[in-house]
């Protein structure tokens, strides 16, 4: 129940983009057809799941105080939290970079669907956000930070399809001259967030 | 080279002025709005942000211009990051030190500045083929850019949201003995991407050649 | 030597590691004790603010050992803990552990003649973590101060609860029913709501909630009840 909760809050409540703009530039420079939206999106759900359970490890075992006291009782006053940044980041980039060659070995129709997009996702603000949003709630067990992770894909996924094909309907209407492209998409986005905010407060 | 040229010939300028308005990162190139628009509540932080993004964008800049003739091209991306993860601990663990207040407003968005595609755009795109003291204007004026949007974006939603800027009180209490509220809708995080596509919509009109076809 | 040999970006990326590493460890080792005096800092100064004690950020800690007297840990029986520093516990990682484990810290200070009991809270609100300090004068029953804090409330709505008027409204509320009951009577205990809609200025069990807050100010009730309920066996047996 705990973790079916947490899947919906993240998918709905705590949406990457429409709660924390996470993940914008990307969302706004890919959202012009659903189809392209449709394969970033897939891939960072594929990212995310990947990189939060590793990150979690490297957390609970590694960089935390008092984490390292399973080298022995002489490490667990050592607080490596420092490092977390760059460690995060150096596992994003490089299970995005292990990501894109298994991709390309096994599966090249998926490969040359995906395949633009992965580049993309090792600076996707939306990645690395997960990655410090499961450090900061102190997740209990793996299992918390990967459904987290999954959920967050998800509503990543559901945002950029929303505002693709938002935006596809949109290039046939009659919006002013200045505000075509990015502004318009910027104050649609701002009111389909008011909209999620309706989620907010839901539990399971 | 630059040694040839004065250091502020017209050409560097223009690296300086451009990004403030003609290519601005937020509102021309579409970079770096993730990390912006969740601080904006306040000025205080939309301010430090900004500061911390210059430190940031600038020293990377400079850095990446100096080693870009030493840095492998496979590992390319990678040095990137870390050079810019580094700096950035270096600004988290400064500001945790001396602005702990803020630091705590700030939370997780200071590690998302490594993310920020204005800074990696930055680097890939000017500070890879230039000099450092190009790269240097170029660092500072897409900072400045940059900032600019965050705090005109914080003024508003400070201004209306609560009536204060920078935490004091600027709507005085008679306003509100009239019957004047605050826009509580202001100070969700919606309503940041509405500013900037009026902003956005402001700047297009003002200035037609930007406008999308 | 060629840019691009294996040779070449190996000795590259470690030397970059090993500059990188240093560098920081250097910064973060420098600045660790300031970082947790900060932390400190403000954990004392929220003590100190609920008995309405202001104090410069120099002097924080000759003015908090001052007034603090006693600091213990309360166990859930009622007995004290000796061996167990109490301004060190961590509510969040010890409301974890199995009850009978816990530690509550309970701060007893001593203000112009008289002996105040302060009560560090912590719970879940809408979105993510909540907490303050709540602080109970002789009678162990009137509260005479309270502050609270959140992670990330809805910013002008549920994050209100940080602002001094809203703490200032459960000064004068009283936690029990009937005084002369005692502590552990069963529905004695009473605790403060947060009143959706607001409530008389005489209600001595409720406040105001704030409007759109209501799951926040729910969630600060039952933090409230929660957390003061681990001290009554505590307070009936002193």
């Amino acid at each position: 129940m705990e973790l079916a909760n947490l899947f919906v809050k993240s998918i709905f409540i705590e949406n990457m983009i429409f709660a924390y703009f996470l993940g914008m530039c990307s969302y706004l420079a890919v959202s012009k057809t659903v189809k392209t939206g449709v394969g970033l999106g897939a891939a960072v759900i594929f990212v995310l799941t990947i990189t939060l359970p590793i990150n979690y490890l490297l957390d609970n075992y590694i960089l935390k105080q008092g984490a390292l006291a399973w080298l022995g009782a002489g490490y667990a006053e050592i607080d490596l939290s420092f490092l977390s940044f760059i460690l995060f980041i150096a596992v994003i980039a490089s299970m995005v970079q292990l990501v894109e060659m298994i991709i390309e070995r096994f599966s090249p129709a998926l490969y040359s669907e995906l395949g633009i997009f992965l580049p993309l996702i090792a600076v996707n603000c939306a990645i690395l956000g997960g990655s410090l949003f499961m450090q900061q709630k102190d997740f209990v067990s793996i299992t918390e930070a990967t459904v987290y992770g999954f959920g967050s894909g998800i509503g990543w996924l559901l945002a950029i399809v929303a505002i693709a094909a938002i935006r596809e309907k949109i290039a046939y209407s009659n919006v002013p001259a200045p505000l075509k492209g990015l502004g318009i998409t910027f104050i649609i986005t701002g009111l389909m967030a008011i909209g999620f905010m309706s989620f907010m407060g839901i539990k399971l | 080279m630059s040694d040839k040229e004065g250091l502020f010939s017209k050409k560097n300028l223009k690296l300086l002025k451009d990004p403030l308005d003609d290519n601005n990162p937020i509102s021309i190139q579409v970079l770096g709005i993730c990390s912006a628009l969740a601080i904006t509540v306040k000025l205080e932080p939309a301010i430090v942000m900004s500061i911390s993004v210059l430190f940031v964008l600038t020293a990377s800049n400079v850095l990446v211009s100096l080693l870009r003739n030493m840095i492998p091209n496979r590992i390319r991306i990678i040095v990137q990051l870390v050079i810019v993860a580094a700096l950035v601990i270096l600004v988290d663990q400064v500001l945790k030190a001396y602005s702990y207040e803020v630091s705590k407003q700030l939370s997780v968005f200071v590690g998302l500045i490594i993310t920020n595609c204005i800074i990696m755009g930055r680097l890939e795109a000017f500070a890879l083929g230039n000099s450092p003291w190009k790269a240097f204007l170029d660092g500072i004026g897409n900072s400045a850019g940059y900032g600019i949007i965050l705090i005109i974006v914080a003024f508003f939603r400070e201004l209306l949201g609560s009536g204060k800027l920078y935490g004091r009180q600027i709507i005085p209490q008679s306003f509100y003995d009239f019957g004047y509220q605050n826009n509580g809708l202001m100070l969700l995080a919606p309503m940041a991407l509405i500013v900037v596509g009026v902003l956005i919509w402001v700047q297009r009109s003002r200035n037609r050649k930007l406008i999308e076809k | 030597m060629d840019r691009n040999s294996n040779a070449y970006t190996f000795i590259f990326a470690v030397t970059l590691v090993v500059v990188v590493a240093a560098l920081l460890a250097y910064t973060s080792t420098s600045l660790k004790p300031m970082q947790d005096n900060n932390v400190r800092n403000e954990k004392m100064q929220n003590i100190l603010t609920t008995l309405n004690i202001q104090s410069e950020k120099s002097a924080i800690e000759s003015t908090f050992n001052q007034y603090i007297k006693q600091q213990l840990s309360v166990k859930i029986d009622g007995s004290v803990d000796t061996e167990t520093n109490a301004f060190t516990i961590d509510l969040k990682k010890e409301l974890k552990k199995p009850l009978n484990e816990q530690r509550f810290p309970l701060y007893i200070a001593e203000k112009d003649g008289k002996t105040f009991y302060i009560v560090p809270l912590f719970g879940a609100g809408l979105w993510d973590s909540i907490w303050g300090y709540i602080a109970l004068g002789e009678d162990k029953n009137t509260i005479i101060g309270a502050v609270f804090d959140h992670k990330a409330e809805t910013p002008g709505l549920g994050a209100e609860i940080n602002q001094k008027w809203f703490g200032d409204m459960f000064i004068g509320k009283k936690i029990l029913k009937d005084a002369n009951l005692g502590f552990t009577t069963e529905g004695n205990f009473v605790s403060v709501a947060v009143v959706k809609g607001g409530t008389p200025d005489d209600n001595l069990h409720g406040v105001d909630g704030i409007s759109g807050g209501t799951i926040t100010g729910d969630a600060l009730a039952r933090m409230v009840h929660e957390r003061m309920s681990n001290y009554l066996p505590y307070f009936q047996n002193n």
